[in-house]
């Protein structure tokens, strides 16, 4: 069964199974719960699900957070919500050397079985510290799983991979996202961790991207097939694990790769897709790897800056092009 | 300062407020604004106690706090607007701005993270013996960061002279603090850090500026930091946009009967009423003349988008 939802009804629909299917789970945050969530998300379900089950908190990021660890290591299943991914560097403590070390710390005889969701990313007229896209930071800590979910299908499923895993899981949406709307299978069996998926077939360049880039990397491939180049698009949904045989596979099709993400430049994610190109597809390689990004300028507030800092896919095609006719 | 002052400031922000939401619903102002409408005495009381060179710190709720200490309305109108503002070149909005030039170490948008900053500003004062006070607003609800915690705690052991307004508005963002706090009033929380702790009514100016005075005194003295809680409502929603379901039928109804603008106008004799018209009709045409200037401001130059990373 399909349904067409909104992106951020799909995240509803997500979080409604795991309340619903898992007793153990439980959700707060701040705002979540009477009001619903400040985006809506968790619209419906304090009436439904009650006090006990999802909660609103004070605005103690690392309070909650490390709540979330304790909880999870002695039998519950939390899913925290982080309002902005920006707020989370309040809380770094925990991601880093709480959360995602218990497991490996204890040789494995704790498990932190928890989400933390968040939305990120640029909006119109959002300051410098409610537009960071984040998810370099995590995938840099170890321990962390990292989902990036970028159509509302893969909201819904992600996010009911992520509550099921073992493993704590950032799951990082991106702001701008939430009006698009997009079949859901809302009846799918519940995914594993990981995986990449190639959401546009070519045979001339590869384009990796992530979140709401996948979109952008999208149109640039209808604008790039006019003028004859075919890009094969490929979504790769989770930063960890990193399903880098997808990539792999393609670049060595295509012999060409550019990756496109919103974070800054300096130290983002693509860093570490080029890297490993470099070092596992230097055979296949017949240009230099691009990338696409923000330039490292933390966020300008005024659309007029933003527009001339924020990736789009007039950006991606630029780069393509340089890569295909250098 | 006598009433008709306290009250010219108090309409400055009240009208400049409801100008910027006028021009957010007509599409002049991209992003979200929080504006701190019922919560002008807090600035303007508080302000009253500091002088030039004293700091302040504030929140995305700032604007009051802005206009209070001088800043420049035009700026303020352009900054928002996304323009090349003088203030921050359309790179901060709403929530994020701050100037130099009057002391105002700015807004920020990170719930807490003020207090240690202003801790900071207030180091400064102290190691230069500049006699300058820092001074810091923060909501109900931040209380409860761990920012707010170490930077007090900072502040107290050090006798910094630090004053914390907090003023409680009865709701972080969309839950109400008595859900997310146990004490009655925030103030108790000072005995934990071992400073001062006082609760004033936040729309009564006097009231308030007699408490930051109290404060403000002591921390020039070296003393220490104290904090001020002061009561008050928010007439508005948390941000452009908040429709307030959460809110009570009636609550701001109410709220309207005791804010502090129609608190000064319910006590004033005819005489009084008739100045009070007056000062709103000149406030009203001094924030018009600031937003036709801020609208012949221009965009910024996106060649400039890189500019300022580094010094
Ligand atoms: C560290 C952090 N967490 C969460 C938020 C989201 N947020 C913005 S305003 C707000 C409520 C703040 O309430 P309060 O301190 O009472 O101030 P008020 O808005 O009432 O002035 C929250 C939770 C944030 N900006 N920063």
């Amino acid at each position: 069964m399909s349904e067409s939802l909104r992106y951020i009804q799909a995240v509803n629909a997500a979080l409604t199974w795991a309340l619903d299917s898992r007793d153990d789970t439980v959700y707060f945050g701040e705002d979540v719960a009477l009001p619903g969530g400040p985006f809506g998300a968790t619209k419906g379900l304090h009436k439904r699900f009650g006090s006990a089950r999802i909660f609103d908190t004070p605005i103690s990021e690392t309070g909650f957070l490390g709540m979330a660890l304790g909880a999870a290591m002695t039998g519950l299943r939390p899913i925290a919500e982080i309002m902005y991914a920006d707020f989370s560097f309040v809380a770094m403590d925990q991601f880093v050397n709480q959360i995602s070390t218990i497991h490996y710390s204890s040789n494995g005889r704790w498990r932190a079985p928890l989400v933390i969701r968040m939305q990120q990313g640029y909006s119109p007229g959002a300051c410098a510290q409610h537009s960071h896209s984040p998810e370099a930071y995590f995938a840099h800590t170890p321990g962390l799983r990292v989902a990036l979910p970028a159509t509302p299908d893969d909201a819904y499923q992600m996010l009911r991979t992520a509550v099921i895993s073992d493993d704590p899981v950032v799951v990082a949406e991106a702001r701008m996202l939430y009006p698009t709307r997009g079949p859901v299978r809302t009846d799918a069996p519940v995914e594993p961790v990981g995986g990449a998926r190639v959401v546009r077939p070519g045979d001339d360049v590869t384009v990796v991207a992530w979140s709401r880039m996948v979109g952008a990397a999208l149109d640039a491939a209808g604008e790039l097939a006019e003028e004859g180049i075919e890009a094969e698009v490929i979504d790769l949904r989770w930063l960890n694990p990193l399903d880098f045989d997808t990539v792999a596979a393609s670049v060595a099709r295509t012999g060409r790769l550019v990756v496109a993400h919103e974070a800054n430049l300096t130290g983002g994610f693509g860093a570490e897709i080029a890297a490993r190109a470099a070092a596992e597809c230097f055979a296949d390689l017949r240009a230099p790897v691009a990338r696409v990004a923000t330039p490292d300028v933390p966020m300008p507030a005024a659309p007029a800056l933003q527009a001339a800092v924020v990736p789009e896919a007039a950006d991606v095609v630029a780069a393509v092009r340089r890569t295909v006719r250098p | 300062m006598g009433l008709p002052d306290d009250y010219r400031l108090m309409a400055r922000i009240r009208r400049f407020e409801e100008r910027l939401a006028a021009l957010k619903d007509d599409g002049e102002i991209p992003g979200s604004i929080h504006l701190c409408n019922g919560q002008e005495a807090i600035p303007v009381g508080a302000c009253r106690a500091l002088r030039d060179g004293d700091h302040v710190t504030a929140t995305y709720r700032g604007h009051g706090w802005a206009v209070a200490r001088g800043v420049d309305m035009v700026g303020l109108f352009a900054e928002m607007m996304g323009r090349d503002s003088a203030l921050c070149g359309g790179r901060a909005a709403s929530p994020y701005l701050s100037d130099p030039s009057r002391w105002f170490v700015g807004e920020n948008s990170i719930v807490g993270a003020g207090v240690p900053v202003a801790a900071g500003a207030a180091l400064t004062a102290q190691r230069t013996g500049s006699g300058a006070v820092s001074l810091v607003s923060i909501g109900d609800g931040a209380m409860n960061q761990g920012n707010v915690h170490e930077g007090i705690n900072l502040a107290a052991v050090l006798d910094l002279p630090l004053v914390l307004v907090v003023e409680n508005n009865v709701y972080s963002e969309m839950s109400r603090i008595e859900d997310m706090v146990r004490v009655r009033q925030l103030a108790e929380r000072a005995a934990g850090y071992g400073i001062p702790g006082r609760v004033v009514d936040g729309n009564d100016a006097d009231a308030v500026a007699e408490a930051v005075t109290e404060a403000v005194t002591r921390a020039r003295e070296g003393a220490g930091p104290s904090i001020v809680e002061a009561m008050t409502e928010r007439l508005v929603g948390h941000y452009s946009g908040d429709v307030q379901h959460y809110r009570p039928a009636g609550e701001i109804a109410a709220a309207r009967g005791r804010e502090p603008l129609a608190r000064i106008r319910q006590a004033a004799d005819p005489a009084l009423t008739a100045r009070l018209d007056a000062i709103d009709a000149e406030v009203a045409a001094e924030v018009e003349a600031a937003v036709t200037a801020a609208r012949a401001v221009p965009f910024p130059d996106p060649a400039t988008a890189k500019e300022h990373v580094h010094v």
